[in-house]
């Protein structure tokens, strides 16, 4: 897991990086980063994610980091 | 939250996971379009300007002055190459220095920012309660955005 700063977000966004929010439901449907889909953390296992491609990268986010 | 949602993907076999630590509200901090119900709230990063003067700190105080004086704006704001800001100088620093002085030396330093994603109607009230005609925008890097003024929001 490699944490990462904006400008190396926005190199993997121009290369179609996945991009998951993980805060709850309520608070994507309210703001979400254009293109992120949304799989809150409580929900995370491996029904909830096959959808998403395991070899390529996948760039999650919450509020702040923390 | 992110951290441990990084984890747990590896932890199901993902291979290249990386964890945006700066999350939702560094990206709204740089002023960046987001999607959902209250996207279009207005925020005062709608209504930046860019119009403010600007100075390097080795610039001379007589030059800085002369500037200002040929804008609207009774101040300069100083910032380095990057465009990172370093402080203000106010209209009564500019008119009592020595006209020689580099900025950086009379400047105010760290002047107070907001980030563009605050709402619009909020900074309104309290620049008007505060008696304030403009507030100074930077992004999380501390980068110049621009100023907005109460009567604009």
């Amino acid at each position: 897991m490699a944490p990462i700063d904006y400008p190396q977000l926005r190199r993997l966004l121009d290369h179609g990086v996945q991009l998951v929010e993980v805060l709850p439901a309520g608070e994507y449907a309210e703001m979400h980063l254009p293109d992120a889909i949304n799989i809150p953390l409580k929900t995370l296992d491996a029904a909830t994610t096959a959808a998403l491609d395991r070899h390529r990268p996948v760039v999650v986010y919450c509020w702040d980091g923390l | 939250m992110s951290p441990r949602a990084a984890c747990r993907l590896t932890t199901l076999g993902f291979t290249h996971v990386h964890d945006y630590v700066g999350g939702k509200v560094d990206w709204l901090a740089r002023n960046l379009p987001v999607h959902g119900t209250n996207a279009d709230t207005p925020t005062i990063g709608q209504y930046l300007s860019d119009e403010v003067i600007t100075a390097h700190p080795d610039e001379p105080v007589t030059d800085v002055r002369a500037r200002v004086a040929a804008s609207r704006h009774g101040f300069a704001l100083v910032t380095d190459t990057n465009g990172i800001l370093l402080g203000r100088l106010r209209g009564t620093t500019l008119s009592d220095a020595d006209p020689a002085r580099p900025v950086g030396e009379v400047m105010e330093g760290g002047p107070s920012t907001l980030r563009p994603h605050e709402p619009a109607a909020a900074i309104k009230a309290r620049l008007t309660d505060k008696g304030l005609s403009y507030a100074v925008v930077t992004d999380p890097d501390g980068r110049l955005m621009g100023t907005v003024e109460p009567a604009d929001l």
